[in-house]
């Protein structure tokens, strides 16, 4: 679906990128924490993220991921907002959880990317603390 | 930020950055600097995300955990060499600290995104060849390697 479409369907708001508002939005990834998206992001996959931070935009740049959507109602800084203007990411508010957020996506056709987890649950050998 | 751009042989050129603790504004700059410069050389996009990937984890690691350091990215022909060097405090278990997951992360980093306890996996999963060295109370140094060519032999992964 498009990123305007995106935008319509879980009540967000587009901050950064209304030009790319036709950018096909078809694969998607949620998380949190910067180094799970690192490790199990492919290119050309949407963050879906309740973390605002600069971090969040250096991280979008370095994994080629074209859109970012904010959700729980966080609000990203001018700052924040500006680096995304700079590297061309756009950015969408939402005030729904991630769980409703990636369940509204789903539902209208957006998938995960590819799962590579770091470890793997069913391999008793490597459990961590 | 960025300290030196030296081009010393035609084919190999060198990035070397200061990375301050806990310097959250400008955090990830070097990372994204280097990708910046790979993607000026005509550095192949597999390599450059690797690389990239490695930076960012490198670096994070400095701001977080440590009294700060350098990164130093050097490219050439064959492979991209990226040292990650810091003045401390030293990692007591190298073991433990290379387990997927395992993170000291205090709770102020979580809300910058901090402390998934993948760094370290992060950055030897993006390697070739991944060597960490560490002496506490004195310093850590990560190196690691990106061959540019697929027929490369792969290191010690």
């Amino acid at each position: 679906m498009k990123l305007e479409e995106v935008a319509r369907v879980i009540d967000g708001k587009i901050l950064i990128g209304e030009e790319k508002k036709d950018l096909e939005i078809d694969k998607a990834y949620a998380a949190d924490l910067l180094s799970d998206v690192l490790a199990l992001t492919e290119e050309s996959t949407t963050l879906i993220t309740g973390t605002v931070s600069p971090q969040v935009i250096r991280v979008a740049e370095i994994l080629n991921i074209p859109a970012i959507i904010f959700v729980r109602g966080k609000k990203p800084t001018q700052k924040i907002l500006d680096y995304a203007k700079e590297a061309g990411i756009p950015i969408i508010a939402t005030n729904k959880t991630m769980f409703e957020t990636c369940g509204i996506l789903y539902s209208n056709g957006v998938r995960p990317c590819r799962n590579r987890p770091a470890t793997n649950i069913h391999d008793d050998s490597r459990y961590c603390e | 930020m960025m300290i030196q751009d030296t081009v010393s042989e035609t084919n190999k050129f060198r990035f070397v950055y200061l990375i301050k603790p806990r310097d959250f504004s400008n955090a990830g700059d070097a990372s994204a600097n280097v990708k910046a410069e790979l993607q000026k050389h005509g550095i192949e996009p597999d390599v450059i995300r690797r690389v990239s990937i490695i930076c960012f984890e490198a670096e994070m690691n400095i701001v977080l955990y440590t009294k700060g350091g350098k990164l130093i990215v050097e490219v050439d022909d064959q492979k991209v060499d990226i040292l990650a060097l810091d003045k401390g405090p030293g990692i007591e278990d190298i073991e433990l600290v290379m387990t997927p997951g395992y993170s000291t992360a205090p709770e102020w980093a979580l809300e910058y995104g901090f402390g998934a306890g993948m760094g370290l996996p992060n950055i030897k999963n993006n390697s070739d060849v991944f060597e960490i060295e560490s002496e506490v109370g004195k310093g850590t140094i990560v190196h690691s390697i990106v061959y540019r060519r697929k027929n490369e032999i792969k290191g010690n992964n």
